[in-house]
């Protein structure tokens, strides 16, 4: 039965490492600072939450301890990943960082608009192609 | 037969944190290397854990709450500090 349950923990924890990895490739090639974030953000804290999972099964069946310390840092992981997202991409928008080409939607815009406020000038801009 | 799996899993992380530091280096935004520096913290949050498992000891469960704690005020701190110019501001009681 513990065997089982550890072989279950260490499936968890490579298919964590492999979300990992896709979140990594994402990151490395998409086009624009805010698709990237969605690569950043979401799919590494799914993998980091199925290693610490394995990690929390692990531990409790192999050692028969409920590791509170591992039970609190999933829960940290889950709340702050999105929220640092959420904050990085307001301030690339902020700061002028601009869109890719094949956006079709600034919602932040009009937020910004009905607020009396601007965009900056230099989001509107499309990017340049990406060399290949 | 655990044990290489486990490595694998490592392997596999290191791998992905090599590709974060990738978009660290070539990232043409400081948005981007924010954004990369944040995902390098939580994938080495996740190879200690693979790590605590491959030793079989819990003793290195406190490092991954203060990596996690670490980054995610790391990453705050610094989109404020693009976003804004400043990290504190005078009249700042928000």
């Amino acid at each position: 039965m513990a065997t089982i349950v550890e072989w279950i923990a260490i499936v968890l924890a490579l298919a964590g490492a492999v979300f990992c990895a896709i979140s990594a490739f994402g990151l490395i090639r998409l086009p624009d600072v805010y698709l990237r974030s969605h690569a950043a953000t979401k799919s590494a804290a799914l993998g980091v939450l199925f290693v610490l999972v394995g990690a929390f099964v692990y531990f409790w069946v192999v050692d028969g301890d409920v590791n509170i310390k591992l039970l609190l840092a999933i829960v940290f992981v889950f709340l702050t990943s999105p929220v640092a997202g959420h904050l990085n991409g307001r301030a690339a928008y902020r700061s002028g960082v601009k869109l890719w080409k094949g956006s079709v939607r600034d919602d932040f815009k009009e937020v910004l608009e009905k607020k009396g406020a601007t965009a900056p000038k230099s989001v509107q801009q499309p990017e340049p192609p990406r060399k290949p | 037969m655990t044990t290489v799996f486990l490595s694998i899993a490592l392997a596999v992380l290191a791998l992905a944190v090599l590709g974060c530091a990738y978009r660290l280096i070539v990232g043409p935004s400081r948005s981007d290397r924010i954004a990369a520096l944040d995902t390098i913290g939580i994938n080495l949050l996740a190879m200690i854990a693979v790590f605590c498992m491959l030793l079989d000891t819990q003793a290195l469960t406190e490092i991954i709450l203060v990596i996690g704690i670490l980054t995610f005020i790391g990453t705050t701190v610094m989109a404020r500090y693009i976003e804004r110019g400043s990290v504190i501001e005078d009249g700042d009681d928000r």
